[in-house]
């Protein structure tokens, strides 16, 4: 089962999503943008930018992900791939964590590498910066697994994508305000492990129930 | 004995009645040609038989066992191709179907591959990504299935769609030799089956107001 779950699709996730690679470079392009934008439009001054820096690239990263989200389960969806899973006796359960781990891989290494040069657009200290990556580290996996969930459920609908941001963003807001939070004591060189350690409960929880949850909707939406 | 059972299946979409308690049984070496008006609810019959949707009422045995209680008995046994062939655009027809039978657990060599890619007639295009080839060779590459897993039971919707003359050909062929080998084949089609395909007995599902 296993080998079945890493040639099947993990292989196949991989393979498809190289031969993509715009859709993958696309949503990082709009991280940058946006990210770039705030220097112009609010002030780029030193100061400001070090105290809104944290919100922006978080803001930035959950908007570009939910770009990104709908990739996890659209096309297998409308080529019928999808109905084959169902069908081939792999628990679907373990398939769609499989789906999750590629496209964390895919969509959120890549901002996880491009983090240092974000926050030095935007005058973030080391610690900061430790703090930022940290978050990003434990927060961007919670985003996919709980993304999934909700691509499962609208995946089927014509036109999901903002019914897709409508159902998540206010889902993400307590990872943004712990997340904003950690940075933010770690600016004033305070500890910061409570908010950590409240992410990586929500984090945890998710790795649980998420796949789970994700597997019931992904069989919703065949019938 | 009968290896597919349906029993009284009843199938409601959007307030419209598609049928109700429908009852059949599929025997080994059968080959059923289901027939009906277009929205008669035959897409939604073959779905309640694979599993993939559940029926309103009643049930589906294999071998005697309710399908919805020992999925992976069935899933092993069980071909299905519908309207979507599960094959993705930008993987090449070798790609989707190695990486297919890996998902189904279907242990073939590589030469075995080849020689099905060349039976359905795609030498020469295992490499391209399936986007770039025709609808017809597309729907081939889909059917190549057929002839990788060891399946007893096909159920397969709108085979022919796209097809030329020498694939139905072929296909008709493989249903006459899977049935002849004790395995069942539940299709449908809008065009009549040729006797290249063997006995097989007709199945109309009425349009129902």
């Amino acid at each position: 089962m296993v080998v079945a779950l890493y040639k099947g699709i993990f292989k196949r996730d991989m393979s498809i999503a190289f031969q993509q690679k715009a859709e993958l470079i696309q949503p990082l392009m709009f991280l940058l943008m946006v990210v770039t934008l705030f220097p112009l439009g609010v002030s780029p001054s030193p100061e400001t930018l070090q105290r809104i820096g944290p919100g922006v690239i978080w803001i930035a990263a959950i908007l570009s992900s939910l770009m990104a989200m709908e990739r996890m389960f659209r096309d297998d969806f409308q080529d019928g791939a999808m109905e084959q899973y169902v069908l081939s006796g792999m628990p679907l359960p373990a398939v769609s964590v499989v789906k999750v781990a590629g496209h964390w891989l895919v969509s959120f290494v890549p901002l996880l590498m491009l983090s240092p040069l974000l926050a030095v657009f935007l005058n973030l200290t080391v610690d900061m910066y430790i703090a930022l990556m940290l978050t990003l580290l434990l927060g961007t996996p919670l985003l996919s697994l709980i993304g999934a969930i909700a691509v499962g459920l609208t995946v089927g609908l014509q036109k999901g994508g903002l019914l897709l941001a409508l159902l998540l963003i206010p889902v993400f807001i307590p990872l943004l305000i712990f997340a904003t939070s950690a940075v933010d004591s770690a600016a004033l060189q305070l500890p910061y492990y409570p908010q950590l350690a409240i992410i990586a409960a929500m984090l945890l929880l998710a790795v649980a129930s998420a796949p789970f949850a994700i597997a019931y909707s992904l069989k919703v939406s065949q019938n | 004995m009968s290896v597919l059972d349906a029993a009284a299946l009843t199938c409601i979409k959007r307030d419209r009645t598609l049928f109700e308690g429908l009852s059949f049984s599929v025997e080994a070496g059968e080959l059923v040609y289901l027939r009906g008006p277009n929205g008669a609810g035959k897409t939604s019959l073959l779905r309640i038989l694979t599993g993939l949707s559940h029926p309103d009422e009643g049930n589906v045995f294999f071998n005697q066992k309710n399908i919805t209680s020992f999925p992976s008995e069935y899933n092993a046994q069980l071909l299905y191709l519908g309207h979507k062939s599960g094959i993705n655009g930008a993987l090449s027809a070798l790609d989707n179907l190695s990486f297919w039978m890996a998902q189904h657990g279907v242990k073939q060599s590589p030469e075995v591959l080849f020689n099905v890619l060349a039976t359905i007639g795609l030498v020469g295009l295992e490499d391209v990504p399936v986007r770039f080839l025709s609808a017809g060779q597309q729907r081939r590459v889909a059917l190549s299935r057929l002839w990788l897993k060891k399946a007893q039971i096909w159920i397969l919707d709108e085979p022919f769609t796209a097809l030329d003359v020498s694939g139905i050909a072929l296909l008709e062929n493989a249903f006459n030799e899977h049935i002849s080998q004790g395995g069942i084949v539940i299709t449908t089609s809008h065009q009549a089956l040729s006797p290249l395909a063997g006995n097989h007995r007709t199945f109309d599902l009425e349009y129902q107001w």
